[in-house]
């Protein structure tokens, strides 16, 4: 396996740690709407790890993407909450969300902070209802990343992903969303939000890295009474590449609607599975109903009977 | 009433052979758009389909335009349809005999169609997919501005799109299916693809497959000019 960038809190000068730029077509290992060649080799896997406990809300990580990315998000209004902008759009690929909940135990008011961004599933719904070859990719090291010059801007993506996250430009009409700053990652680098974060709420490096610094995190979390806290690495997406550390691992649903137990739609399984085959059948049917049908009973054709018949009727009444 | 199977632009041109109207220019053009239109809509749809067809793009320019201009098209294709609906409506209304008739598909289907009973101006099969191809492109309008996303995005939540765009798949197939049969039909029948090409078909093909219909016309006295001898 190749090793990937182990930058769990911080991030390596570029210079040290500069490997050989990866990420390209040999290392895919799905790509949208084609069939590819198992990768050449195999990355080791990388995740991004949120620890939500540690989040002071500051929205370094949002300026930090912006920045990387380039991205300009318009200037909103104020409407008396904290989030801003509003939602994800094509502009802003990360997104605070904050929660005020009464813990019914304690009776505390608890401010829960989120980061919503894309989750890079491991079994990308995206990528599963994109209809454009090589619109969506996913490397071997579990980066899920929009390759614009092939999108075709049909919002599909947004129907396939259990999160809400693909927003669609107006501008040049293709989808957008977090890339886990695979660029950077392609030489060794970390995101620009986990080099921005000021607590270390963010952490990058491969998963498994990632799931250690977790363990410690959870059980921190827990001798310190919050019981259920947790990972959320959620099993019907196969695993995600960014993961929360969660206070109440036990019910994500109150950090501002994260779903408690992601899985691609069975109707887009439907639509991407079924639907085709029956749609395929019932078309070649129908064609072969023609072609037989034509075989048996040749042409139906009119007769010099049928048209002196036909002149005797306008005859007789004419 | 029998009477409703007939249409303002029918008349009989007697002569050798006698010559019927059965569609003015107004219908054919009408007709001719709408199936333009949907043969660009099952192009253009089918190569979001499957990634097999997504060659198809190339027909249009690429990703990017069929994209855009597929749901457009489907627009022209709405009110183009509509238009052939407000026409031959009451002409596809069923009717007692119709029952009979389906009773004795099998013979429509061997062409044996003395055994039928006599059909008007549409007979229950071309009536069922009038109807059904009615029901299918309000179906696919509906679903299609549901999954319409550069303009209507707000208007669904995003489950109801999944649902949408399966439905719109599954509704297309359909229309491709019946329209298959639509086109396998006319070229069957012979004599029938120039009622939407000169407007006009043959006094024995209307007394072969639509001898009500032909009769109601004489009994109306519905009478013109003879046809030009086009022959
Ligand atoms: C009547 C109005 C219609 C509208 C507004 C409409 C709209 C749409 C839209 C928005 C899409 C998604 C791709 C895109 O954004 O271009 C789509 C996909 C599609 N459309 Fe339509 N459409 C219409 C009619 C039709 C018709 C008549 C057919 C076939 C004869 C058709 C076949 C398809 C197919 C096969 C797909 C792909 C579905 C899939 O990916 O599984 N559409 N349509
Ligand atoms: S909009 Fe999404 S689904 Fe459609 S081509 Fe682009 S990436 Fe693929």
């Amino acid at each position: 396996m190749e090793p990937s960038p182990r930058t769990a809190t911080s991030n390596p000068p570029v210079a040290a740690s500069a490997t050989a730029a990866n990420l390209g077509e040999r290392d895919l290992v799905r790509r949208s709407a084609s069939t590819i060649p198992p990768p050449a080799r195999q990355l080791e896997p990388v995740a991004k790890l949120i620890d939500v406990s540690k989040c002071i809300g500051c929205k370094a990580c949002q300026s930090a993407c912006v920045e990387w990315n380039d991205t300009k998000p318009g200037l909103e209004t104020n409407t008396g909450i904290y989030e801003n902008p509003h939602d994800l759009t094509p502009d802003m690929f990360t997104l605070m969300r904050f929660t005020e909940w009464e813990n019914p135990q304690s009776g505390n008011l608890e401010w829960l902070i989120r980061k919503d961004g894309c989750m890079h599933c491991e079994d990308p719904g995206c990528l599963k209802a994109c209809p454009a070859p090589g619109a969506i990719v996913q490397y071997s090291n579990g980066i899920v990343d929009f390759i614009h010059e092939n999108c075709i801007g049909c919002g599909y993506c947004i129907k396939g992903c259990p999160f809400n996250i693909p927003r669609i430009s107006k501008v040049d009409h293709t989808a957008y969303k977090c890339t886990l700053c695979s660029d950077r990652v392609a030489v060794g680098q970390g995101p620009a939000c986990a080099k921005a974060c000021p607590t270390h709420a963010i952490s990058f490096g491969t998963k498994e890295d990632m799931k250690t610094l977790a363990d410690s995190r959870i059980e921190d979390l827990k001798s310190r009474g919050y019981e259920n806290a947790g990972l959320y690495d959620p099993p019907g997406v196969g695993g995600t590449h960014v993961m929360y550390v969660l206070h109440h691992n036990d019910q994500p649903e109150i950090y501002s609607g994260l779903p408690k137990d992601p899985k691609v739609s069975p109707v887009v399984n439907a639509w991407k599975g079924m639907a085709k085959y029956v749609g395929f059948a019932a078309m070649g049917l129908a064609a072969a109903a023609g072609m037989l049908h034509s075989a048996f009973t040749g042409p139906n054709r009119v007769t010099r009977e049928d048209e002196e018949k036909a002149e005797d009727l306008v005859k007789e009444k004419t | 009433m029998a009477t409703t199977s007939i249409e303002k632009e029918d008349a009989i041109h007697p002569g050798k052979p006698v010559v019927v109207s059965r569609y003015n220019l107004g219908a054919r053009v009408n007709h001719w758009i709408t199936a333009i239109s949907l043969i660009l809509l099952a192009l253009s749809g089918l190569a979001f389909f499957h990634p097999s067809l997504f060659f198809l793009t190339g027909l249009f320019g690429g990703g990017q335009e069929a994209r855009a201009f597929h749901p457009w098209i489907g627009v022209l294709l709405f009110f183009s349809f509509a238009g052939l609906f407000i026409r031959f409506w009451r002409a596809n209304l069923p009717e007692k005999s119709d029952r009979e008739w389906l009773a004795h598909a099998n013979d429509a289907i061997a062409g044996n169609e003395e055994k039928l009973p006599e059909a008007g101006r549409y007979n229950p099969i071309q009536k069922f997919n009038f109807w059904v191809m009615s029901l299918l492109i309000i179906a696919l309008i509906v679903t299609g501005i549901a999954i319409w996303d550069q303009y209507f995005f707000d208007w669904t939540t995003i489950p109801q799109k999944r649902v949408a765009v399966l439905l719109h798949s599954l509704a297309a197939v359909a229309l491709i299916c019946i329209w298959i049969v639509h086109v396998y039909a006319v070229i069957w029948a012979r004599g029938t693809l120039r009622a939407m090409t000169r407007g006009s078909v043959t006094g024995g093909w209307a007394w072969r497959h639509h001898r009500r219909w032909l009769k109601e016309l004489a009994e109306h006295h519905r009478f013109k000019k003879p046809a030009t001898p086009a022959e």
